[in-house]
Protein backbone atom coordinates (compact mmCIF):
# COMPACT_ATOMS: atom_id res chain seq x y z
CA UNK A 1 0.00 0.00 0.00
CA UNK A 2 1.29 3.46 -0.85
CA UNK A 3 -0.01 6.95 -1.53
CA UNK A 4 2.64 7.41 -4.22
CA UNK A 5 1.10 9.29 -7.12
CA UNK A 6 -2.44 8.89 -5.83
CA UNK A 7 -3.06 12.56 -4.98
CA UNK A 8 -2.34 15.78 -6.85
CA UNK A 9 -2.18 19.35 -5.59
CA UNK A 10 -4.53 21.09 -8.02
CA UNK A 11 -4.99 24.45 -6.34
CA UNK A 12 -2.89 26.73 -4.14
CA UNK A 13 -3.32 30.16 -2.63
CA UNK A 14 -1.25 32.26 -0.24
CA UNK A 15 -2.95 35.29 1.25
CA UNK A 16 -1.02 38.42 0.23
CA UNK A 17 -1.64 40.10 3.59
CA UNK A 18 0.92 40.09 6.37
CA UNK A 19 -1.15 42.23 8.75
CA UNK A 20 -4.94 41.97 8.84
CA UNK A 21 -6.41 43.86 11.82
CA UNK A 22 -9.56 44.57 9.78
CA UNK A 23 -10.44 40.92 9.11
CA UNK A 24 -11.66 38.00 11.22
CA UNK A 25 -9.71 34.74 11.44
CA UNK A 26 -12.61 32.76 9.97
CA UNK A 27 -12.78 35.31 7.15
CA UNK A 28 -9.11 34.74 6.35
CA UNK A 29 -9.78 30.98 6.19
CA UNK A 30 -12.63 31.66 3.76
CA UNK A 31 -10.49 33.99 1.63
CA UNK A 32 -7.66 31.47 1.26
CA UNK A 33 -10.17 28.67 0.58
CA UNK A 34 -11.74 30.77 -2.17
CA UNK A 35 -8.31 31.54 -3.61
CA UNK A 36 -7.26 27.88 -3.76
CA UNK A 37 -10.59 26.72 -5.18
CA UNK A 38 -10.39 29.36 -7.93
CA UNK A 39 -6.74 28.55 -8.63
CA UNK A 40 -7.78 24.95 -9.26
CA UNK A 41 -10.68 26.03 -11.49
CA UNK A 42 -13.22 24.38 -9.21
CA UNK A 43 -16.21 25.59 -7.20
CA UNK A 44 -16.97 25.24 -3.49
CA UNK A 45 -19.64 22.65 -4.29
CA UNK A 46 -16.90 20.36 -5.64
CA UNK A 47 -15.19 20.11 -2.22
CA UNK A 48 -15.98 16.82 -0.44
CA UNK A 49 -13.15 16.73 2.10
CA UNK A 50 -11.95 19.37 4.58
CA UNK A 51 -8.79 19.55 6.68
CA UNK A 52 -7.90 22.14 9.30
CA UNK A 53 -5.72 22.38 12.43
CA UNK A 54 -5.62 24.30 15.70
CA UNK A 55 -5.67 27.70 13.99
CA UNK A 56 -9.23 27.16 12.67
CA UNK A 57 -11.66 28.95 15.00
CA UNK A 58 -13.73 26.34 16.84
CA UNK A 59 -12.30 23.46 14.85
CA UNK A 60 -14.03 21.33 12.25
CA UNK A 61 -17.77 21.71 12.64
CA UNK A 62 -17.83 25.50 13.10
CA UNK A 63 -15.49 25.86 10.11
CA UNK A 64 -17.40 23.47 7.86
CA UNK A 65 -20.60 25.32 8.74
CA UNK A 66 -19.05 28.80 8.35
CA UNK A 67 -17.56 27.96 4.97
CA UNK A 68 -20.82 26.31 3.87
CA UNK A 69 -19.16 23.04 2.93
CA UNK A 70 -20.84 19.68 2.47
CA UNK A 71 -18.13 17.12 3.04
CA UNK A 72 -17.86 13.37 3.48
CA UNK A 73 -14.37 13.28 4.98
CA UNK A 74 -12.73 15.53 7.61
CA UNK A 75 -9.45 15.59 9.55
CA UNK A 76 -8.28 18.05 12.21
CA UNK A 77 -4.86 16.59 12.94
CA UNK A 78 -3.05 19.19 15.03
CA UNK A 79 0.73 19.15 15.02
CA UNK A 80 1.48 22.87 15.10
CA UNK A 81 3.29 24.32 12.11
CA UNK A 82 3.63 21.04 10.22
CA UNK A 83 -0.09 20.18 10.50
CA UNK A 84 -0.66 21.04 6.82
CA UNK A 85 2.14 18.76 5.60
CA UNK A 86 0.50 15.96 7.56
CA UNK A 87 -2.88 17.00 6.16
CA UNK A 88 -1.46 16.62 2.66
CA UNK A 89 -0.36 13.07 3.46
CA UNK A 90 -3.68 12.25 5.12
CA UNK A 91 -5.63 13.78 2.23
CA UNK A 92 -3.70 11.50 -0.12
CA UNK A 93 -4.60 8.51 2.08
CA UNK A 94 -8.27 9.51 2.08
CA UNK A 95 -8.28 10.04 -1.68
CA UNK A 96 -6.50 6.73 -2.29
CA UNK A 97 -9.11 5.01 -0.11
CA UNK A 98 -11.99 6.71 -1.94
CA UNK A 99 -13.13 8.61 1.16
CA UNK A 100 -13.08 11.92 -0.70
CA UNK A 101 -12.03 13.17 -4.13
CA UNK A 102 -11.41 16.91 -3.70
CA UNK A 103 -9.98 17.97 -0.35
CA UNK A 104 -9.57 21.53 0.89
CA UNK A 105 -6.89 22.35 3.48
CA UNK A 106 -6.85 25.81 5.10
CA UNK A 107 -4.59 27.73 7.47
CA UNK A 108 -5.14 31.30 8.68
CA UNK A 109 -4.82 33.54 11.69
CA UNK A 110 -3.67 36.85 13.11
CA UNK A 111 -0.74 36.64 15.54
CA UNK A 112 0.58 39.99 14.31
CA UNK A 113 -2.67 41.70 15.28
CA UNK A 114 -2.93 40.10 18.70
CA UNK A 115 -1.90 37.23 20.95
CA UNK A 116 -2.87 33.70 20.02
CA UNK A 117 -5.21 31.73 22.32
CA UNK A 118 -3.46 29.47 24.85
CA UNK A 119 -3.23 25.78 24.09
CA UNK A 120 -4.49 23.02 26.37
CA UNK A 121 -1.79 21.76 28.74
CA UNK A 122 -0.32 18.28 28.55
CA UNK A 123 0.57 15.89 31.37
CA UNK A 124 3.93 17.67 31.75
CA UNK A 125 2.42 21.06 32.68
CA UNK A 126 3.21 21.12 36.42
CA UNK A 127 6.76 19.96 35.67
CA UNK A 128 7.58 22.45 32.89
CA UNK A 129 5.21 25.43 32.70
CA UNK A 130 7.11 27.47 35.29
CA UNK A 131 10.36 27.41 33.29
CA UNK A 132 9.20 29.71 30.52
CA UNK A 133 9.92 27.64 27.42
CA UNK A 134 9.18 29.78 24.37
CA UNK A 135 9.90 29.19 20.72
CA UNK A 136 13.01 31.37 21.00
CA UNK A 137 14.68 29.70 23.95
CA UNK A 138 13.58 26.15 23.08
CA UNK A 139 15.25 26.50 19.67
CA UNK A 140 18.09 28.39 21.35
CA UNK A 141 18.80 25.31 23.49
CA UNK A 142 19.01 23.17 20.32
CA UNK A 143 21.41 25.62 18.70
CA UNK A 144 23.53 25.85 21.84
CA UNK A 145 23.96 22.08 22.03
CA UNK A 146 24.50 21.75 18.26
CA UNK A 147 27.33 24.30 18.51
CA UNK A 148 28.78 22.43 21.50
CA UNK A 149 28.67 19.00 19.85
CA UNK A 150 29.55 19.93 16.25
CA UNK A 151 31.24 23.32 16.31
CA UNK A 152 28.43 24.98 14.39
CA UNK A 153 28.86 28.77 14.39
CA UNK A 154 26.59 31.81 14.42
CA UNK A 155 28.14 32.82 11.09
CA UNK A 156 27.01 29.54 9.53
CA UNK A 157 23.48 29.96 10.90
CA UNK A 158 23.44 33.52 9.56
CA UNK A 159 23.98 32.24 6.00
CA UNK A 160 20.50 30.69 6.16
CA UNK A 161 18.92 34.08 6.79
CA UNK A 162 21.14 35.66 4.13
CA UNK A 163 19.95 33.11 1.54
CA UNK A 164 16.30 33.67 2.49
CA UNK A 165 16.74 37.43 2.15
CA UNK A 166 18.25 37.03 -1.33
CA UNK A 167 15.02 35.28 -2.36
CA UNK A 168 12.66 37.61 -0.50
CA UNK A 169 13.81 40.65 -2.46
CA UNK A 170 11.85 39.30 -5.44
CA UNK A 171 8.65 38.58 -3.51
CA UNK A 172 6.41 41.68 -3.55
CA UNK A 173 4.41 40.32 -0.60
CA UNK A 174 7.44 39.49 1.60
CA UNK A 175 7.39 41.22 4.97
CA UNK A 176 11.18 41.76 4.89
CA UNK A 177 12.51 42.43 1.37
CA UNK A 178 15.92 43.81 2.25
CA UNK A 179 18.96 41.70 1.41
CA UNK A 180 21.04 41.19 4.55
CA UNK A 181 24.62 40.06 5.21
CA UNK A 182 26.14 37.67 7.71
CA UNK A 183 27.35 40.73 9.65
CA UNK A 184 23.82 42.16 9.75
CA UNK A 185 22.58 38.95 11.36
CA UNK A 186 25.42 38.81 13.89
CA UNK A 187 24.92 42.49 14.76
CA UNK A 188 21.20 42.11 15.34
CA UNK A 189 20.23 41.96 19.03
CA UNK A 190 20.65 38.67 20.89
CA UNK A 191 17.17 37.36 21.71
CA UNK A 192 17.88 34.01 23.36
CA UNK A 193 21.46 32.76 23.18
CA UNK A 194 22.75 31.93 20.65
CA UNK A 195 19.89 33.16 18.44
CA UNK A 196 19.86 36.76 17.24
CA UNK A 197 16.77 38.63 16.11
CA UNK A 198 17.63 37.86 12.48
CA UNK A 199 17.87 34.14 13.27
CA UNK A 200 14.13 34.33 14.00
CA UNK A 201 11.21 34.21 11.57
CA UNK A 202 8.68 36.98 11.05
CA UNK A 203 5.33 37.11 12.87
CA UNK A 204 2.57 37.59 10.31
CA UNK A 205 -1.19 37.54 9.94
CA UNK A 206 -2.50 35.73 6.89
CA UNK A 207 -2.83 32.18 5.69
CA UNK A 208 -2.84 29.76 2.82
CA UNK A 209 -4.82 26.91 1.35
CA UNK A 210 -4.53 24.04 -1.08
CA UNK A 211 -6.75 21.65 -3.01
CA UNK A 212 -5.74 17.98 -3.08
CA UNK A 213 -7.47 15.70 -5.57
CA UNK A 214 -7.40 12.50 -7.61
CA UNK A 215 -5.14 12.05 -10.65
CA UNK A 216 -8.20 11.96 -12.93
CA UNK A 217 -9.67 15.21 -11.66
CA UNK A 218 -6.27 16.96 -11.64
CA UNK A 219 -5.76 15.98 -15.29
CA UNK A 220 -9.17 17.42 -16.19
CA UNK A 221 -8.12 20.84 -14.81
CA UNK A 222 -5.84 23.43 -16.40
CA UNK A 223 -2.93 23.73 -13.96
CA UNK A 224 0.45 22.02 -14.40
CA UNK A 225 0.33 18.61 -12.71
CA UNK A 226 2.00 18.29 -9.32
CA UNK A 227 1.62 15.11 -7.31
CA UNK A 228 2.62 13.74 -3.92
CA UNK A 229 4.91 10.71 -4.23
CA UNK A 230 6.13 10.28 -0.67
CA UNK A 231 5.05 11.27 2.80
CA UNK A 232 6.32 10.76 6.32
CA UNK A 233 5.36 11.92 9.78
CA UNK A 234 6.93 11.43 13.20
CA UNK A 235 7.11 12.86 16.70
CA UNK A 236 9.84 13.36 19.28
CA UNK A 237 9.98 14.49 22.90
CA UNK A 238 12.19 14.14 25.96
CA UNK A 239 10.53 10.76 26.70
CA UNK A 240 11.13 10.57 30.40
CA UNK A 241 14.51 12.27 30.10
CA UNK A 242 16.39 9.22 28.78
CA UNK A 243 19.30 9.82 26.37
CA UNK A 244 18.28 13.42 25.74
CA UNK A 245 19.67 14.66 22.41
CA UNK A 246 18.46 18.01 21.13
CA UNK A 247 20.70 17.99 18.06
CA UNK A 248 18.31 15.97 15.95
CA UNK A 249 14.58 16.18 15.24
CA UNK A 250 11.77 13.84 14.30
CA UNK A 251 12.80 14.60 10.71
CA UNK A 252 15.27 11.71 11.05
CA UNK A 253 12.22 9.44 10.91
CA UNK A 254 9.74 11.36 8.72
CA UNK A 255 12.35 12.07 6.03
CA UNK A 256 13.51 8.50 5.28
CA UNK A 257 9.88 7.29 5.24
CA UNK A 258 9.00 9.91 2.62
CA UNK A 259 12.10 9.29 0.51
CA UNK A 260 11.59 5.53 0.62
CA UNK A 261 7.97 5.80 -0.49
CA UNK A 262 8.92 8.20 -3.27
CA UNK A 263 11.84 6.02 -4.38
CA UNK A 264 14.20 9.00 -4.54
CA UNK A 265 17.10 10.31 -2.47
CA UNK A 266 18.09 13.78 -1.23
CA UNK A 267 20.55 14.01 -4.14
CA UNK A 268 17.62 13.92 -6.59
CA UNK A 269 15.86 16.95 -5.06
CA UNK A 270 15.95 20.11 -7.21
CA UNK A 271 14.21 22.46 -4.77
CA UNK A 272 13.71 22.30 -0.99
CA UNK A 273 11.08 24.03 1.14
CA UNK A 274 12.46 23.63 4.66
CA UNK A 275 10.69 24.95 7.73
CA UNK A 276 12.50 28.05 8.92
CA UNK A 277 11.00 29.17 12.20
CA UNK A 278 14.63 29.86 13.10
CA UNK A 279 17.89 29.43 11.24
CA UNK A 280 18.77 26.44 13.44
CA UNK A 281 15.52 24.75 12.37
CA UNK A 282 16.73 24.72 8.76
CA UNK A 283 20.23 23.53 9.61
CA UNK A 284 19.00 20.61 11.73
CA UNK A 285 16.35 19.59 9.18
CA UNK A 286 18.87 19.53 6.32
CA UNK A 287 21.00 17.15 8.36
CA UNK A 288 18.06 15.06 9.51
CA UNK A 289 16.70 14.71 5.97
CA UNK A 290 20.08 13.52 4.72
CA UNK A 291 21.14 16.50 2.59
CA UNK A 292 24.39 16.35 4.55
CA UNK A 293 25.78 14.34 7.45
CA UNK A 294 24.77 15.09 11.04
CA UNK A 295 26.99 17.88 12.29
CA UNK A 296 27.93 19.13 8.82
CA UNK A 297 24.90 21.38 8.37
CA UNK A 298 26.96 24.46 9.19
CA UNK A 299 29.37 23.82 6.34
CA UNK A 300 26.50 22.86 4.03
CA UNK A 301 24.55 26.11 4.42
CA UNK A 302 27.54 28.47 4.31
CA UNK A 303 28.66 30.60 1.38
CA UNK A 304 25.30 30.85 -0.31
CA UNK A 305 24.72 27.13 -0.88
CA UNK A 306 20.97 27.64 -0.35
CA UNK A 307 20.63 30.60 -2.75
CA UNK A 308 18.80 29.83 -5.99
CA UNK A 309 21.12 30.14 -8.97
CA UNK A 310 24.19 30.23 -6.71
CA UNK A 311 24.24 27.18 -4.46
CA UNK A 312 23.56 23.46 -4.82
CA UNK A 313 20.26 23.36 -2.92
CA UNK A 314 17.87 26.27 -3.61
CA UNK A 315 15.61 26.61 -0.58
CA UNK A 316 12.57 28.72 0.40
CA UNK A 317 12.60 30.80 -2.76
CA UNK A 318 9.63 32.87 -1.56
CA UNK A 319 11.80 34.21 1.27
CA UNK A 320 10.38 31.63 3.67
CA UNK A 321 9.35 32.28 7.23
CA UNK A 322 12.58 34.13 7.91
CA UNK A 323 11.70 36.95 5.50
CA UNK A 324 8.34 36.54 3.76
CA UNK A 325 5.56 34.94 5.76
CA UNK A 326 4.95 32.72 8.77
CA UNK A 327 1.18 32.95 9.02
CA UNK A 328 -0.24 32.07 12.45
CA UNK A 329 3.28 31.09 13.57
CA UNK A 330 2.78 28.00 11.42
CA UNK A 331 5.02 27.61 8.37
CA UNK A 332 3.99 24.23 6.97
CA UNK A 333 1.43 25.48 4.47
CA UNK A 334 3.67 28.10 2.84
CA UNK A 335 6.36 25.42 2.49
CA UNK A 336 4.01 23.37 0.31
CA UNK A 337 2.81 26.40 -1.66
CA UNK A 338 6.27 27.52 -2.76
CA UNK A 339 7.25 23.94 -3.65
CA UNK A 340 4.17 23.74 -5.89
CA UNK A 341 5.04 27.10 -7.49
CA UNK A 342 8.52 25.80 -8.25
CA UNK A 343 7.18 22.58 -9.76
CA UNK A 344 4.63 24.50 -11.82
CA UNK A 345 7.31 26.93 -13.00
CA UNK A 346 5.39 29.76 -11.32
CA UNK A 347 8.10 30.96 -8.92
CA UNK A 348 9.61 34.40 -9.54
CA UNK A 349 11.88 34.17 -12.62
CA UNK A 350 14.85 35.36 -10.55
CA UNK A 351 14.50 32.37 -8.21
CA UNK A 352 12.80 29.76 -10.41
CA UNK A 353 14.86 26.55 -10.46
CA UNK A 354 15.32 25.46 -14.09
CA UNK A 355 13.45 22.27 -14.99
CA UNK A 356 12.28 21.81 -11.43
CA UNK A 357 10.57 18.41 -11.45
CA UNK A 358 11.25 17.12 -7.93
CA UNK A 359 10.86 19.04 -4.68
CA UNK A 360 10.66 18.43 -0.96
CA UNK A 361 8.44 20.28 1.48
CA UNK A 362 9.35 19.57 5.08
CA UNK A 363 8.30 21.06 8.37
CA UNK A 364 8.22 20.71 12.11
CA UNK A 365 5.58 21.73 14.61
CA UNK A 366 5.68 22.40 18.32
CA UNK A 367 9.01 23.16 19.99
CA UNK A 368 12.09 21.47 18.53
CA UNK A 369 13.77 21.61 21.95
CA UNK A 370 10.81 20.19 23.84
CA UNK A 371 8.08 18.19 22.05
CA UNK A 372 7.53 18.37 18.33
CA UNK A 373 6.24 16.70 15.21
CA UNK A 374 7.84 16.56 11.78
CA UNK A 375 6.39 15.84 8.38
CA UNK A 376 8.02 15.38 4.99
CA UNK A 377 6.35 15.52 1.58
CA UNK A 378 8.07 14.66 -1.70
CA UNK A 379 6.38 16.33 -4.66
CA UNK A 380 6.85 15.66 -8.35
CA UNK A 381 5.87 17.47 -11.54
CA UNK A 382 4.25 15.02 -13.93
CA UNK B 1 16.09 44.54 45.03
CA UNK B 2 13.53 43.25 42.57
CA UNK B 3 10.61 41.29 43.93
CA UNK B 4 11.02 37.51 43.82
CA UNK B 5 9.59 36.07 40.62
CA UNK B 6 6.13 34.57 41.14
CA UNK B 7 5.92 31.00 39.90
CA UNK B 8 2.69 29.12 39.08
CA UNK B 9 1.29 26.81 41.72
CA UNK B 10 1.36 23.15 40.67
CA UNK B 11 -2.18 21.92 40.02
CA UNK B 12 -1.18 18.34 40.93
CA UNK B 13 -3.27 15.22 40.30
CA UNK B 14 -3.56 11.75 41.86
CA UNK B 15 -0.68 10.45 39.74
CA UNK B 16 1.80 13.16 40.73
CA UNK B 17 0.58 14.13 44.23
CA UNK B 18 3.33 12.11 46.01
CA UNK B 19 5.98 14.13 44.13
CA UNK B 20 4.52 17.42 45.32
CA UNK B 21 3.97 16.18 48.89
CA UNK B 22 7.63 15.17 49.02
CA UNK B 23 8.64 18.51 47.52
CA UNK B 24 6.96 20.26 50.44
CA UNK B 25 9.31 18.24 52.69
CA UNK B 26 12.32 19.21 50.53
CA UNK B 27 12.63 15.80 48.88
CA UNK B 28 13.13 15.55 45.11
CA UNK B 29 11.56 12.35 43.80
CA UNK B 30 11.97 10.62 40.47
CA UNK B 31 10.43 7.37 39.29
CA UNK B 32 12.23 4.05 38.81
CA UNK B 33 10.73 1.06 37.06
CA UNK B 34 11.41 -2.19 38.91
CA UNK B 35 10.69 -4.21 35.76
CA UNK B 36 13.26 -2.64 33.40
CA UNK B 37 15.31 -0.66 35.93
CA UNK B 38 15.06 2.62 34.01
CA UNK B 39 14.50 5.90 35.83
CA UNK B 40 12.36 8.63 34.33
CA UNK B 41 11.16 12.20 34.90
CA UNK B 42 8.54 13.76 35.02
CA UNK B 43 6.87 10.96 36.94
CA UNK B 44 4.37 8.57 35.36
CA UNK B 45 2.59 5.62 36.96
CA UNK B 46 3.33 3.43 33.93
CA UNK B 47 6.94 3.24 32.72
CA UNK B 48 7.37 5.14 29.41
CA UNK B 49 10.02 2.63 28.33
CA UNK B 50 8.70 -0.88 29.06
CA UNK B 51 5.10 0.08 29.93
CA UNK B 52 5.19 -1.83 33.20
CA UNK B 53 3.08 -0.47 36.06
CA UNK B 54 5.78 -1.46 38.56
CA UNK B 55 7.20 2.01 39.06
CA UNK B 56 8.47 3.25 42.39
CA UNK B 57 9.30 6.65 43.84
CA UNK B 58 12.98 7.21 44.55
CA UNK B 59 14.67 10.23 46.09
CA UNK B 60 17.23 11.83 43.78
CA UNK B 61 20.42 13.53 44.95
CA UNK B 62 19.67 16.87 43.29
CA UNK B 63 23.12 16.77 41.66
CA UNK B 64 23.14 17.36 37.91
CA UNK B 65 25.09 18.72 34.94
CA UNK B 66 23.93 21.23 32.35
CA UNK B 67 23.02 19.49 29.07
CA UNK B 68 22.09 22.72 27.29
CA UNK B 69 20.68 26.15 28.06
CA UNK B 70 19.57 29.41 26.50
CA UNK B 71 19.62 32.79 28.17
CA UNK B 72 16.34 34.46 27.26
CA UNK B 73 17.18 38.16 27.08
CA UNK B 74 13.88 39.54 25.79
CA UNK B 75 11.34 38.84 28.49
CA UNK B 76 8.88 41.17 30.25
CA UNK B 77 9.87 39.56 33.58
CA UNK B 78 13.61 40.00 32.96
CA UNK B 79 16.28 37.66 31.58
CA UNK B 80 16.15 34.01 32.61
CA UNK B 81 18.07 30.88 31.73
CA UNK B 82 16.08 27.88 30.55
CA UNK B 83 18.05 24.65 30.57
CA UNK B 84 18.01 20.90 30.43
CA UNK B 85 20.05 19.32 33.18
CA UNK B 86 20.99 15.65 33.44
CA UNK B 87 20.55 14.22 36.93
CA UNK B 88 23.31 12.10 38.46
CA UNK B 89 20.69 9.32 38.49
CA UNK B 90 20.25 9.51 34.69
CA UNK B 91 17.15 11.35 33.50
CA UNK B 92 17.37 14.83 31.98
CA UNK B 93 14.78 17.46 32.76
CA UNK B 94 13.75 20.96 31.80
CA UNK B 95 14.40 23.65 34.39
CA UNK B 96 15.81 27.13 34.93
CA UNK B 97 19.29 27.92 36.19
CA UNK B 98 18.87 30.50 38.96
CA UNK B 99 20.68 32.42 41.73
CA UNK B 100 24.06 32.56 39.96
CA UNK B 101 25.74 34.52 37.17
CA UNK B 102 23.62 33.54 34.16
CA UNK B 103 26.27 34.86 31.75
CA UNK B 104 28.69 32.20 33.02
CA UNK B 105 26.57 29.10 32.46
CA UNK B 106 28.39 26.40 30.50
CA UNK B 107 27.31 23.09 29.02
CA UNK B 108 28.70 20.33 31.25
CA UNK B 109 28.76 22.56 34.33
CA UNK B 110 27.77 20.98 37.65
CA UNK B 111 24.54 22.28 39.19
CA UNK B 112 22.47 21.46 42.25
CA UNK B 113 18.80 21.53 43.15
CA UNK B 114 17.14 24.52 44.80
CA UNK B 115 13.45 24.88 45.60
CA UNK B 116 11.43 27.98 44.76
CA UNK B 117 8.19 28.68 46.61
CA UNK B 118 4.73 28.92 45.07
CA UNK B 119 1.36 29.30 46.77
CA UNK B 120 1.34 25.49 47.01
CA UNK B 121 4.19 22.98 46.68
CA UNK B 122 7.62 24.40 45.77
CA UNK B 123 9.16 23.91 42.30
CA UNK B 124 12.59 22.40 41.51
CA UNK B 125 15.23 24.71 40.01
CA UNK B 126 19.00 24.38 39.70
CA UNK B 127 21.92 26.63 40.54
CA UNK B 128 25.70 26.51 40.10
CA UNK B 129 27.18 23.81 42.36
Amino acid sequence: MTIKGKAYIAGIYEHPTRHAPDKSTAQLHAEVAKGAIEDAGLTKADIDGYFCAGDAPGGLWPMVDYLGLKVRHVDSTETGGCSYLIHLGHAAEAIAAGKCSIALVTLAGKPRTGPMPARAAGAEADFEAAYGATTHNAYGMCAMRHMHDYGTTSEQLAWIKVAASHHAQYNPHAMLKEVVTVEDVLNSPMISDPLHRMDCCVVTDGGGAMIVTTPEIAKSLKKPLVRLIGHGEAMKGPRGGKDLDLTYSAGVWSGPRAFEEAGVTPKDIKYASIYDSFTITVLMQLEDLGFCKKGEGGKFVADGNLISGVGKLPFNTDGGGLCSNHPVNRGGMTKILEAVRQLRGEAHPKVQVPNCDLAIAHGTGGLLGVRHAASTCILERV
Amino acid sequence: MAEAKKYPTPVTNPETAPFWEAAKAGKFLIKRCTACGERHYFPRSICPFCFSDKTEWEEASGEATVYTYSLMRKSPSGPYAIAYVTLKEGPSLQTNIVDCDLEKIKIGQKVKLVWKPTDGAPLPFFTAA
